[in-house]
C-alpha cells in the first residue's frame, strides 16, 4: 500500500512539474526569443498601410469579387476567408455538391475572364483550399485574370503581369513547394499604383 | 509527377537517412539513466530536483508489471488533470475570447485523445479552447504521451537486449529524461525556426483587419434582447404540376414539380416558424492569434498532430511555407527513425536495425508513390467539367504545397501516428485517400508514432521470425532468444485488438442512426469516413476524413473508447512480451538460426505486415475507397 501511494505521488508531482516546465517555461522562452528576433512574423505578418490601418496578414487570403481585383480561390472557411473558422469543404471525389459547385465556379470563371466555353480552367481557381485561407493562387490562374484586371484599371497587361511576378512567392530554396501569387499583397500593390 | 518533385522526395529520404544515426546515438545516452549528454550542465540540476519532488530513486529499476503500472497511473492522473482544466476553462486565466466550459463528452474525448498520443480533434481550436487549455491541458500530453511511447519502446528493446534479467528500466526516469534531454531542446530550436518562417507566437487577442473589399452575408435577425426573430410561414412540399385537365405536365418524360403548401389532417395549411434573415455587411477580418509555434514544434516531433487551428497544418499560421512544411515532415520521422538505430545499437546487431529501417522505408515509398500518382492524375469527373488535367486534384490542398507535398505529408503523417494534415484527406481521390487509411490500418509501423512505431513493428518482427521458424521446422529464435508460445500469443493479442476494435466500432457506426447522422458524404465515401475515423482513433493517429461531424456525444464516446483500446490494450501484451524476453537465456547462434538482417529478412517482414493488413482490412476497403475508385471512373455521383 505504501508503495502504491509512492507511485501516486510520482504521478501527481511529475504531472505538475512537467506542466510548469513544458507548458509554462518552454512557451515563454520561445515567446521571448520569437518576439526579440522575429517580431513582425511572431505577431502574424500584419500589413499596415501608410495611414496606419491594418489591412490583413501577408499569410492569410481575403475574398475579392470586383473586376479590378485578382480573385482568391473559393473558400470553405466560415462565410469565406474567416480565420476564426478555418477548414476545407471536405467533399469527397464522388460528391454531387462538389461537382455542382465546381461546375458553377468554372462557368463563372470563364465568363469573368472572357475564356472560351471549352477552355480548361486552372484547378486552384475552382476548388476550395484546405485551410480556406490560402493566400495564393497559381501563376497560370493569375495570368488568366490579368487582362480583366488591366482593363478594369486602365493599365497595360504587361504592367499588371509585372506586379504579378513581383508578388509571386516560392518555391523555397528553389525547389521546395510550388510558386504562388499572393493575392492580397498583389491587390494592395495595384491599389497603391492607381492611387499615385 | 514532375522531376522537381522527385528531387524533393530524394532530399527528404536522404536527409532522414543522414540524421538517423546521430539521433540513434543520442537516444542511447538519453535512455541510459547514467548516460552523459552535453546538456548535463544545464539540465542535470533540474532532473535531480524533479526526482526529489517525485520521490523517485533513479537507480532503482522496475519489472515489467511495475513499469506498466507506473505508466498507466501516470496516464490516468494526467488525463484527469486535462479533463479538469477543459471543464473549468471559463474560470481560469488566459481566456481572452471568453470561451465557456467544454462539454463533458467533448472534454472526455479530448483528454483521452491527448493522453493516448492520438490528438483527434472533435473541436475547432480557435473557436473552443482558451489559450490556457491549449498551452497547458493539451500541450502537456504532447510532451508526456510522446515520452511515454519512447519509454515503452526503450523498455521493449531492453527486454530484447538483456538476458536472465528481472527488470526493464524505470518508467519515471525514462519519462523525465526523454522530456528534458530529447524533446525540449529539439523543440526549442524547431519552434524558433518555425517562427522565422512566419508562424505566430504571441498571447494577443484576435486582431481585426479592415477588409479591402467588404461583403454582405445573411444572418438571423435578433431583437433587442438578443433573441432570434422568427416569422410564421406555410410549409411547402413538392408536387407534380397539373394542367387544366388534372394531368401531370411532363418535360422530356419527367414530371415537372412545383411547390405547394403542405396541408395538415384538417386540410389547413401547415405553418412553421423560420428565422427572419437580414443582410449584414462584413468589413473586418478577425485574425486568430496565439502561442502557436511552441505547440507545433512538439506536435510534430512527438507525432501528436493536434493542431492549434481547425485546419491544422494547412492553416498558413500553422505551416507558412514549403520550408516549414519540410521541417515539420522531417520532425515527424526523426525520433522514430533514430529508434531503429537505437534498436541495432542496443542489441549489438546494427544490421538488424537498418533492416527494420529499410522495410519501413520501402513501405513508405510505396505509399508515397501511389498517393502522389493518384492525386496528380486528378478526378476525371471534375476534369470533364473543364478543370485543367495537368493540375491534378486541388480540392482541399494549398497552392504553396501543391500536389506532391500534400501527398507526401499525408503519407508521412499516417505512416507515423502523427495525424497532422496539410491538406484535407476527405477530398483526396479514392486511391489517394486509400493510402493514409491503409497506412493506419497496418498499425502505423512505418517509422510510426514515436516509440509506438518501433514496438508495433517489433510485434511483426516476432511474427515474421515465428513464421520463418514454422517454414523450416525449427524453434524460432530472435536475437538469441527462443520465441515461444507466450510471445506469439502476446503478439497476436496486440494485433487482434487493433483489427477487432476498428472493424467492430466501424460496423456498429455504419448501421446506427448516430453513426450515419454525422456523414458529410454519402455512398462508399460515407463508409470511408466512418472507417477512417475508427482506424485513426485505434491507431492513435488523429487525422480525419474531416467531413464527418464527430462532435456528438455518441461519436465522442465511441471514438474515445477506441483510442483507449488502441493505446493501452495494445501496450499491455507488448510489455508482457518485453518482461518475458528479458528473463530468457541467450541461445548460441547455430546454422539453423534465421538471420534477422539482410534481404530475405526484409522481404519476410514486408510480407508479414502486408499479409496481416490485407487479410484484416481488404474486405472493408473494397466497399469503401476501392469501389469508389471505379465509380469515379464511371462518373457516378452521390
Amino acid at each position: 500500500m505504501k508503495e502504491f501511494f509512492a507511485e501516486i505521488r510520482g504521478a501527481v508531482m511529475s504531472t505538475l512539474i512537467l506542466a510548469v516546465v513544458c507548458c509554462g517555461l518552454y512557451p515563454l522562452v520561445v515567446f521571448g526569443i520569437a518576439q526579440a528576433l522575429f517580431h513582425d512574423r511572431a505577431n502574424g505578418s500584419l500589413i499596415v498601410d501608410p495611414s496606419g490601418t491594418l489591412r490583413g496578414s501577408r499569410l492569410l487570403g481575403q475574398q475579392f469579387t470586383a473586376d479590378k481585383y485578382f480573385h482568391s480561390r473559393p473558400s470553405a472557411a466560415g462565410n469565406g476567408y474567416d480565420p476564426t473558422s478555418s477548414g476545407g469543404s471536405n467533399f469527397g471525389p464522388t460528391s454531387q455538391k462538389l461537382h455542382d459547385s465546381i461546375a458553377q465556379n468554372i462557368a463563372d470563371y470563364r465568363a469573368q475572364n472572357g475564356l472560351a466555353t471549352n477552355a480548361p480552367v486552372p484547378a486552384d481557381a475552382v476548388t476550395a483550399s484546405g485551410s480556406g485561407l490560402d493566400p495564393h493562387i497559381s501563376v497560370r490562374n493569375a495570368e488568366l485574370q490579368a487582362p480583366r484586371v488591366a482593363r478594369a484599371r486602365g493599365l497595360s497587361v504587361e504592367k499588371v503581369l509585372e506586379l504579378v511576378r513581383s508578388n509571386t512567392e516560392g518555391p523555397d530554396l528553389g525547389f521546395l513547394g510550388e510558386p504562388g501569387v499572393n493575392v492580397l499583397t498583389l491587390n494592395l500593390a495595384l491599389d497603391s499604383l492607381n492611387a499615385k | 509527377m514532375h522531376s522537381i518533385d522527385w528531387l524533393q522526395l530524394s532530399v527528404f529520404v536522404g536527409v532522414l537517412a543522414l540524421i538517423t544515426k546521430p539521433m540513434g546515438l543520442y537516444l542511447v545516452r538519453v535512455l541510459d539513466a547514467r548516460g552523459k549528454t552535453w546538456l548535463d550542465p544545464v539540465l542535470k540540476p533540474l532532473e535531480r530536483l524533479t526526482y526529489w519532488a517525485m520521490g523517485v530513486k533513479p537507480d532503482q529499476e522496475q519489472g515489467w508489471k511495475q513499469y506498466t503500472f507506473a505508466m498507466l497511473l501516470f496516464s490516468l492522473v494526467s488525463c484527469l488533470f486535462t479533463y479538469a482544466i477543459l471543464r473549468f476553462q471559463h474560470l481560469l486565466p488566459l481566456n481572452p475570447q471568453g470561451f465557456g466550459p467544454v462539454s463533458p463528452d467533448l472534454a472526455f474525448n479530448t483528454a483521452v485523445s491527448f493522453v493516448t498520443n492520438t490528438n483527434w480533434q472533435s473541436y475547432g481550436g480557435e473557436s473552443t479552447m482558451s489559450y490556457l487549455s491549449q498551452m497547458v491541458a493539451l500541450v502537456i500530453h504532447n510532451f508526456t504521451s510522446a515520452a511515454t511511447g519512447i519509454a515503452l519502446a526503450a523498455a521493449l528493446v531492453r527486454g530484447i537486449a538483456r538476458h536472465t534479467a528481472q527488470t526493464i528500466g524505470n518508467f519515471w526516469v525514462d519519462l523525465v529524461r526523454i522530456t528534458y534531454y530529447l524533446l525540449l531542446p529539439i523543440c526549442l530550436v524547431v519552434a524558433v525556426f518555425l517562427v522565422s518562417q512566419g508562424m505566430i507566437q504571441n498571447f494577443k487577442p484576435y486582431t481585426k483587419a479592415k477588409l479591402t473589399e467588404p461583403y454582405t452575408i445573411q444572418v438571423p435577425k435578433t431583437d433587442d434582447k438578443g433573441q432570434p426573430v422568427t416569422t410564421n410561414v406555410a410549409v411547402l412540399v413538392q408536387a407534380p404540376k397539373l394542367d387544366e385537365k388534372g394531368q401531370p405536365v411532363m418535360t422530356n418524360g419527367v414530371a415537372m414539380m412545383v411547390d405547394v403548401p403542405k396541408l395538415d389532417e384538417k386540410g389547413q395549411p401547415a405553418m412553421t416558424n423560420v428565422p427572419v434573415m437580414v443582410d449584414q455587411k462584413v468589413e473586418e477580418q478577425a485574425i486568430a492569434q496565439g502561442p502557436v509555434a511552441s505547440q507545433i514544434a512538439i506536435k510534430m516531433l512527438g507525432t501528436n498532430g493536434g493542431g492549434f487551428f481547425n485546419a491544422n497544418a494547412s492553416h498558413p499560421f500553422e505551416n507558412p511555407t514549403p520550408l516549414s512544411n519540410f521541417i515539420q515532415m522531417l520532425s515527424i520521422f526523426t525520433i522514430g527513425s533514430g529508434l531503429t538505430y537505437y534498436l541495432g545499437r542496443m542489441t549489438k546487431n546494427q544490421a538488424h536495425g537498418w533492416s527494420v529501417w529499410s522495410a519501413m522505408m520501402l513501405l513508405f515509398l510505396g505509399g508515397v508513390l501511389l498517393c502522389w500518382w493518384a492525386e496528380s492524375r486528378g478526378n476525371p469527373i471534375h476534369q470533364q467539367l473543364g478543370v485543367a488535367v495537368a493540375d491534378g486534384n486541388m480540392e482541399g490542398k494549398e497552392v504553396r504545397f501543391g500536389i506532391f507535398n500534400s501527398a507526401l505529408f499525408a503519407t508521412v503523417t499516417t505512416d507515423a501516428s502523427c495525424g497532422a494534415v496539410n491538406s484535407m484527406h476527405d477530398s483526396f481521390t479514392a486511391l489517394g485517400g486509400f493510402v493514409p487509411l491503409f497506412n493506419m490500418q497496418l498499425g502505423e509501423i512505418i517509422i510510426g508514432g514515436v516509440g509506438a512505431g518501433l514496438y508495433g513493428m517489433l510485434v511483426f518482427v516476432v511474427l515474421a521470425v515465428f513464421i520463418a521458424g514454422l517454414m523450416v521446422g525449427r524453434t524460432p529464435e530472435y536475437l538469441g532468444k527462443k520465441i515461444q508460445s507466450y510471445e506469439v500469443k502476446m503478439a497476436m493479442l496486440a494485433l487482434l485488438v487493433l483489427a477487432l476494435s476498428i472493424l467492430g466500432f466501424a460496423a456498429w457506426a455504419s448501421v446506427s442512426q448516430w453513426g450515419l447522422a454525422g456523414l458529410n458524404n454519402s455512398g462508399p465515401h460515407g463508409l470511408s469516413e466512418i472507417l477512417y475515423a475508427f482506424s485513426s482513433a485505434n491507431g492513435n493517429n488523429g487525422s480525419a476524413f474531416a467531413g464527418l461531424n464527430a462532435n456528438t456525444p455518441w461519436y465522442n464516446t465511441t471514438i474515445g473508447l477506441a483510442m483507449l483500446i488502441g493505446r493501452f490494450l495494445m501496450i499491455v501484451p507488448i510489455m508482457a512480451m518485453a518482461g518475458s524476453l528479458a528473463q530468457k537465456k541467450i541461445v548460441p547462434l547455430s546454422a539453423g538460426t534465421f538471420p534477422v538482417s539482410g534481404f530475405t529478412f526484409v522481404l519476410l517482414l514486408l510480407g508479414t505486415v502486408l499479409l496481416v493488413g490485407a487479410l484484416n482490412f481488404l474486405p472493408c476497403l473494397t466497399l469503401g475507397p476501392i469501389v469508389e475508385h471505379f465509380q469515379t471512373l464511371l462518373g457516378k455521383l452521390y
